[in-house]
């Protein structure tokens, strides 16, 4: 007897067929019907038709029909508002039986059916449960709470209901507590409301050793959200929540190691207390790497943050990271990452041994990750340097064909690191020229021979037969190419002006390239200018590269080690990114359901544009834009921020390549690279080192601030195609930005393409990098239909600025809030 | 918390969907199934991804994956313990939990997770409670509900659910009370090439079957707890006794449940039971040669039992032509996976597997690392021993028995 005869109906006339045995007199029919139906639910047909006919069944005892109704009516009742308000009666009526069960199912249903109507009438059942005799009641009655502030804020505001939630803290029942902690956190997640103070801390450490497990993990999320006042109290929250470290529940340790790791923080470096405390933390940690491999997932993203913050934690545990062949992947990936930064002159021999074992296995990606690590060991611990060269030329003498790619991306690093040291291996490397055929290897042995191109007597023939193909190159590898044959010449000008034409002529007039194109116009003019000039800059001294960079950005780290065991954590991204990104469209989403059709740029929304102030509400949205991309669409980058940061401060090394990012290659374009239709002629420089002198100085070094602000009127691009009238409800926008007299305009063309006349236009822009914000409104009144209207906002640059990826930001987003009659 | 909850298994079908708020269309699936296709074993899949505006947390089992979506900041290892437990509640429930087994009780999985979270927050979760709102599924009770017309829901709130030993249930009685305890060990260790110990670790647990009447309040004494000093209980385990006596103390819940678990890292010193000789040449056509040789090793005077040696073969490899001494060898040529089965090793009596196999082309390929499962009876490798127990606040007498087991946990021998 299997439910898959629920499915077995006859072919034709189905929900016929149900609606009949759901009015069917006898009990065991109905019942029956009504599992048929929830079977047909579960798979995602679409019963709705069937609602007058199961709501019927709701009133009886039978407990199981009742559940069942229930499921049935949190489905659909959304879809049928004006039936569901059939069951408000019977809700109530339940929700004073006698059964403390039937009342906390009546309670939590009504929760779950989101129909304003019936909320409202939820009210009043819901006030008395919360203060029901019964415990089970009460605590159904504080999730009901959350369920109802997800759907109406003000609601529950109104009603006083986080005051009654507030009133379950100090409730008599630990599960109580817990879930009133876990209600308030979710509402705290919208907007802060109820704020933990020293006498809920006691009262939650007290609750926090009665209740269930996930209780605990609500009621430690909490503490970690409060800030002790003294050194005293901090240690003493610590020794009252260090035995659940003992947990047999994965996410009850690693909260725990949350708030020991906040709390840490305000006791005094190199107490007793905190040597104390770090050595408990270690076992726990390690054992749950012994779990189910997702569990080992987060905990090794969250190890990687600890290990990071303070190294000292699991420095003796080195061997539970060795990897397991059949561990998944995933588990790999991370367990390498911790045993570089577990790497030291002591274990170091151990570690390379396993590298080199790992160098063999069949996961190609794996594999590569391990190649690199050896490399990364090398530039680390400086003592291992030679031994890490010497496994590196085995595992190229193995010649398979992916490793020696790797062997030799990491080879160029421990270079740059000890430069002069080993370059006695340059010719096994040039042995395996011809084999590298991915861009980033070929990259690195292109900037291996123009950087030592002193000591490679062939050099030149080498390069030569690197420019044969110079247009099917990837522009990573055309790039280095330029800046390699540059260099051999500057070398040894005699026998390679040739060469060095052919390239430059290539790079600028033969490519569709801006960066490349930009690149070979400096190198060209640097030339020709001042050839000693040209000599300190290209040849110039390279800052060595740092040890650790990957190393997150100890901001980012602080606030992450605050978060341990949630979902930044994991993804190792600012937790603000987390309760923005994702709130917002949303949040939007459910309120507007009746327009979405008339808005398909929300759906757009790329999930980096949190900050956007512009909720559309109900009433006045028309058409809400967001994140209009000027250039090409951006994908949504969760790039992090630190990666633009060398960059940003080496521009003139970016030329060189040689930093080990590839962003900093890129970013040496940056500048050249702009936003605007037009960008290769060189006059696009002007405006945007006017851009760049107020904003950040991100281009500061193409133009001198006197000479921006005196520049009365650079380089216009013509206006471009912003936002075609099909997708802004008959709004057409063409536009482009210039600046006069130092202010940046911004220049748009409205056409009205549909019947009526368009007005109450306003403009917002989403914070950018540049701090660009428009000084006015837009001064436009009404556009009758078919006619145009030119619009000027002038814009400043000092709003707010946040670092996003820079080749993103430079393709401004704006938000657009137009507002119709 | 967890928004809504999907369960697909490993042909990109959506089992059952179930939401705990607002509806997410199950479209959101498509960008599981992206990365699903992916991967090359199943079990690769990430198990935290991130979409435009959701984030799906999943676990794999058996075949199937169960997918969490949530919105919002949550921290995930919650979200996958609950997932796990959802897996083990259905493995109690039917015995498995497949794709199968869902299909077929579609409507109490459907129940159970109703059951399980509200809100996407934790509910009911015990596993004793569970069981007590709603029976599992069997033939008798299925009969009986058909003619007395009742159901497998129950009317009336468990008593557990506030008790402060929520995890079990009031009112249980045996006529036989008995208790059993289950030491096991699993030991995870790599040796390397030359048969040196790169990393080795001892995974324990004390599984406990308590068939008791009544509220039993159990204290269990070990001979050396200071061998354990990285524990997770169970928990109803009394922590602060643990901490000040060193002494097990609790209540246990109705059936079987893991009482701990600890693990022995790899400072100390862990003894290995078993070696392992292997001569192995993968290269010139068909002419690769294999040669292995297990053998007990400080196995503490006890027998080595199920022994099975398992290695993944490389591609190029076509078949194998052996000789074992003892035991049958198997391979499979599509998944190349080469199993030997050993059964007992008696002492003295090392057994050995020789021979040859065929391998197109002509490079010299990397011996693949050999996987060994054993089990030894009536040994728990630490040295961990249970020294008595006693059972308090209940008058009857009851029988109490301690298996000790060590098994093979990830125990591979690289070559």
């Amino acid at each position: 007897m299997t439910d898959s005869k629920y499915f077995t109906t006859t072919k034709k006339g189905e929900i016929f067929e149900l609606k009949t045995e759901l009015n069917s007199d006898k009990k065991e029919k109905k019942r029956e019907a009504v599992k048929k139906v929830i079977a047909s639910m579960t798979v995602g047909k679409d019963v709705s038709a069937l609602f007058p006919d199961v709501v019927n069944c709701m009133q009886t005892d039978n407990v199981e029909l009742k559940k069942l109704v229930y499921l049935y009516l949190m489905n659909y009742a959304k879809s049928q508002p004006d039936l569901a308000i059939m069951a408000v009666n019977t809700f109530v009526k339940d929700c004073e039986d006698p059964n403390p069960l039937i009342r906390a199912l009546a309670v939590r249903t009504m929760g779950c059916i989101r129909v304003d109507k019936i909320t409202e009438y939820l009210c009043e059942p819901l006030r008395k449960c919360m203060k029901d005799e019964d415990p089970y009641v009460r605590k159904t009655a504080a999730v009901c709470v959350a369920k109802l502030h997800d759907i109406n804020p003000t609601l529950v505001e109104d009603q006083g209901f986080v005051e009654l939630l507030n009133d379950l803290l100090s409730d008599s029942n630990p599960m109580v507590v817990a879930n009133a902690v876990a209600a308030i956190t979710e509402i705290n997640e919208s907007r802060p409301m109820v704020r933990i103070n020293l006498q809920t801390v006691n009262k939650l450490l007290t609750a926090l050793n009665e209740c269930t497990e996930w209780g605990q993990v609500f009621i430690l999320d909490a503490l970690a959200n409060y800030e002790p006042k003294d050194e005293r109290e901090a240690q003493n929250i610590c020794e009252r929540i260090s035995p659940r470290l003992a947990h047999a529940n994965a996410a009850v340790v690693l909260s725990t190691v949350k708030v020991l790791m906040k709390l840490i923080n305000l006791l005094p470096e190199n107490s007793d207390f905190i040597t104390q405390l770090i050595k408990k933390l270690a076992p726990p940690m390690v054992t749950l790497l012994s779990a189910e491999p997702e569990i080992q997932y987060v905990a090794l993203r969250n190890i990687n943050l600890i290990v990071q913050k303070r190294p000292e934690v699991l420095k003796q545990e080195m061997k539970v990271f060795f990897v397991k062949y059949n561990d998944p992947i995933y588990v790999k990936m991370e367990k390498l990452d911790i045993m570089i930064r577990l790497a030291q002159q002591n274990n170091i021999s151990q570690v390379l041994s396993e590298l080199k074992e790992y160098a063999a296995e069949v996961d190609v990606d794996f594999v590569r990750k391990a190649v690199r690590a050896i490399g990364r060991c090398a530039i680390k611990v400086e003592q291992s340097s030679e031994k890490c060269v010497a496994t590196l030329l085995d595992l190229i003498q193995t010649k398979v064909n992916y490793v020696v790619q790797e062997a030799v991306v990491v080879i160029k690093d421990i270079f740059r690191k000890y430069p002069n040291r080993y370059e006695n291996i340059i010719s096994n490397l040039c042995e395996n020229l011809d084999t590298l055929d991915e861009p980033e290897a070929r990259a690195s042995m292109i900037w291996i021979i123009g950087e030592y191109a002193e000591r490679i007597d062939n050099a030149d023939e080498l390069l030569e037969s690197f420019v044969e193909g110079f247009h099917d190159e990837n522009t990573q590898v055309q790039l280095q190419l330029l800046t390699a044959v540059v260099k051999l010449f500057l070398k040894r000008p005699t026998d390679t002006q040739q060469l060095v034409q052919r390239v430059l002529s290539l790079a600028t007039q033969d490519s569709d390239n801006p960066d490349l194109r930009d690149r070979g116009y400096i190198y060209w003019r640097l030339l020709s200018a001042d050839p000693g000039a040209a000599k300190e800059v290209v040849l110039a001294e390279k800052p060595l590269i740092s040890e650790e960079t990957d190393l997150l950005e100890p901001s980012l780290l602080n606030q992450l080690v605050c978060h341990i065991g949630s979902l930044a954590s994991v993804y190792h991204k600012p937790p603000t990114s987390f309760i923005d990104a994702t709130r917002q469209p949303l949040r939007a989403a459910p309120v507007n359901a009746t327009n979405d059709s008339k808005t398909p740029a929300t759906s757009q929304t790329p999930q980096h544009q949190p900050q956007s102030t512009v909720i559309p509400s109900q009433d006045n949205l028309i058409a809400d834009l967001l994140s209009l991309d000027l250039t090409a669409p951006a994908a949504p980058s969760y790039q992090q921020p630190q990666a633009a940061i060398p960059g940003l401060d080496d521009l003139l090394g970016g030329f060189d390549m040689g930093a080990t990012t590839n962003t900093a290659a890129s970013l040496g374009g940056i500048g050249l690279n702009a936003p605007l239709p037009n960008p290769g002629a060189p006059p696009a420089l002007d405006i945007f080192g006017g851009f760049g002198n107020e904003s950040n100085n991100t281009f500061g070094f193409q133009q001198p601030p006197t000479s921006a602000s005196n520049v009365s009127n650079g380089y216009v691009a013509p206006k471009e195609l912003w936002l075609d009238a099909s997708k802004g409800k008959g709004l057409q926008i063409e536009g482009t930005f210039a600046r006069r007299n130092g202010t940046i305009f911004m220049e748009m063309v409205f056409t009205n393409k549909v019947m009526q006349p368009l007005s109450d236009f306003a403009v917002q822009f989403n914070t950018n990098s540049f701090g660009l914000t428009p000084t006015g409104p837009i001064n436009v009144d009404a556009i009758l239909p078919n006619q145009s209207a030119n619009v000027e906002v002038s814009c400043r640059t000092n709003g707010e600025a946040r670092k996003t990826d820079p080749l993103t930001s430079l393709q401004h987003k704006y938000a657009w809030k137009f507002l119709f009659n | 918390m967890i928004n809504s909850l999907f369960i697909v298994n490993t042909s990109c079908d959506i089992l059952l969907e179930k939401h705990y708020k607002s509806v997410i269309h199950r479209s959101i699936c498509d960008y599981f199934f992206e990365i699903q296709k992916k991967v090359d074993n199943p079990e690769d899949v990430l198990p935290v991804i991130q979409t435009p505006h959701h984030y799906l947390i999943n676990i794999y089992h058996n075949s199937l994956y169960l997918i969490a979506v949530t919105l919002n900041e949550t921290p995930p290892l919650m979200v996958i313990e609950i997932l796990h437990r959802i897996v083990q509640t259905f493995v109690e429930y039917f015995g498995e939990c497949s794709d199968s087994t869902i299909k077929e009780n579609l409507v109490i999985v459907f129940e159970i997770l109703d059951e399980v979270l509200d809100n996407g927050f934790p509910l009911t979760m015990e596993l004793n409670v569970l069981q007590d709102l709603i029976k599992p599924p069997n033939f008798l009770r299925s009969i009986r509900n058909q003619v007395t017309g009742e159901t497998n829901h129950s009317e009336v709130l468990p008593t557990g659910q506030l008790s402060n030993v929520p995890w079990r249930r009031a009112g249980v009685k045996y006529t036989n009370n008995d208790v059993y305890f289950d030491v096991i060990e699993e030991i995870d260790a790599i040796i390397d090439k030359q048969g040196a110990t790169v990393s080795a670790e001892i995974q324990g647990y004390i599984n406990c079957c308590c068939k008791l009447s009544g509220m039993p309040d159990l204290t269990m004494n070990l001979m050396n707890p200071r061998i354990l000093d990285d524990v997770s209980f169970h928990p109803c385990v009394r922590f602060k006794r643990w901490e000040n006596e060193r002494v097990l103390s609790f209540v246990p819940p109705d059936g079987n449940f893991r009482l701990l678990s600890y693990h022995i890292g790899s400072q100390s010193m862990v003894a290995i039971p078993v070696y392992v000789r292997h001569n192995i040449v993968l290269k010139n056509g068909s002419n690769g040669r294999l040669e292995l040789t297990v053998g007990p090793k400080q196995s503490m005077g006890k027998m080595l039992e199920e022994v099975i040696v398992e290695m993944n073969m490389p591609k190029p490899v076509q078949n194998c032509n052996l000789v074992a001494s003892q035991g049958k060898y198997s391979f499979e040529p599509s998944t190349k996976v080469l199993q030997w089965n050993i059964g007992k090793i008696e002492l003295g009596k090392p057994p050995t597997i020789k021979g040859t196999m065929s391998i197109n082309g002509n490079a010299e390929l990397e011996s693949p690392p050999i996987n060994v499962k054993f089990r030894i009876n009536q040994l728990a490798v630490s040295g961990l021993k249970v020294n008595r127990l006693d059972v308090f606040s209940e008058n009857f007498r009851c029988f109490k028995g301690v298996k000790y087991v060590t098994k093979a946990g990830k125990f591979q021998v690289r070559t």
